[in-house]
């Protein structure tokens, strides 16, 4: 059966994946996600410590992380519908000036 | 020991993540980022997690993934291939990205952290009626945040979009004019 740590260094590798997106990457959709890999890396560390401890917190934290991601990727996308509005293009090293 | 249920999950998890990320066709990716975040929520039945693994499901599969192809499809299709990608850039994450797994690995594999907790089997699970009854009642005042959040933020997206809808229809109704 798999341990507490197996599932941690499953999410530090979620973790590390994302962290090399962010950096990579210049496309803005997929910097959303590379944020969404490293958000459910988080969730999942939390939960495996929620089963381990055990304690109903983490689970419960969890939760609420994933309905705030959700919020976070609604506001996201439509600033990434904005900017290409604005710039006919979702490279973020196009977006050149913050000015409305 | 590691059983293969568990490394059959990890490997559709972590793969899936890698695809999603280095996919050329967008959209492909975003099925790939789905894929991935029902392997995490495999991980959260194998936490004997059935009720986050069911919102994980909900929100990230149901909600998050098609929203991320639904704006796919509003970019044009030429701005979501990213042909400017520094090689010297790739290597530079490449190289980040295994020291971070390299150097959190290994203090996780010393740390205390490593066999101490045993196999949580042993220990009973965490009843799901027992956090509906913490959300209700410790946590009633942060669920109701969180719901107040998540209609502003939904408010916030549609109001993001609908300005520039209207400014952009002004400038075509005043080029309209011009000739």
């Amino acid at each position: 059966m798999a341990e507490l740590i197996d599932f941690i260094i499953v999410s530090v590798v979620l973790v590390a994946i994302g962290i090399y997106g962010l950096v990579v990457k210049r496309n803005a959709i997929r910097m959303l996600i590379s944020i969404e890999i490293i958000a459910n890396a988080a969730n999942l560390s939390l939960v495996a410590f929620s089963r381990n401890l055990p304690n109903a917190q983490g689970q419960i934290f969890a939760l609420f992380s994933i309905a705030i991601a959700a919020a976070e990727v609604a506001v996201g996308l439509g600033l990434v519908v904005v900017a290409y509005r604005l710039y006919k293009e979702i490279d973020v090293a196009e977006f050149r000036s913050m000015r409305g | 020991m590691v059983d293969l249920v568990f490394i059959g999950v990890a490997a559709l998890t972590v793969g899936a993540a890698i695809v999603a990320l280095e996919t050329r066709e967008l959209i492909y990716g975003a099925i790939a980022l789905a894929i991935s975040m029902l392997g995490v929520a495999g991980f959260f039945l194998l936490l004997d997690a059935p009720f986050v693994a069911m919102f994980q499901i909900a929100v990230y599969v149901g909600a998050v993934a098609v929203l991320i192809i639904f704006t796919v499809m509003l970019v044009r299709t030429q701005a979501l291939f990213s042909t400017k990608e520094d090689r010297k850039r790739k290597g530079a994450g490449m190289a980040l990205m295994l020291i971070i797994m390299a150097s959190l690995g290994a203090l996780l594999l010393a740390s205390g952290m490593n066999g101490q907790f045993g196999n949580f089997n042993d220990s009973e699970a965490i009843d799901f009626r027992e956090i509906g009854e913490q959300m209700l009642t410790y946590y009633a005042p942060t669920l109701i945040i969180m719901g107040l959040t998540l209609a502003g933020a939904v408010i916030a997206a549609l109001a993001l979009a609908r300005r520039e809808v209207t400014e952009i229809s002004g400038e075509e109704q005043q080029n309209g004019r011009a000739d």
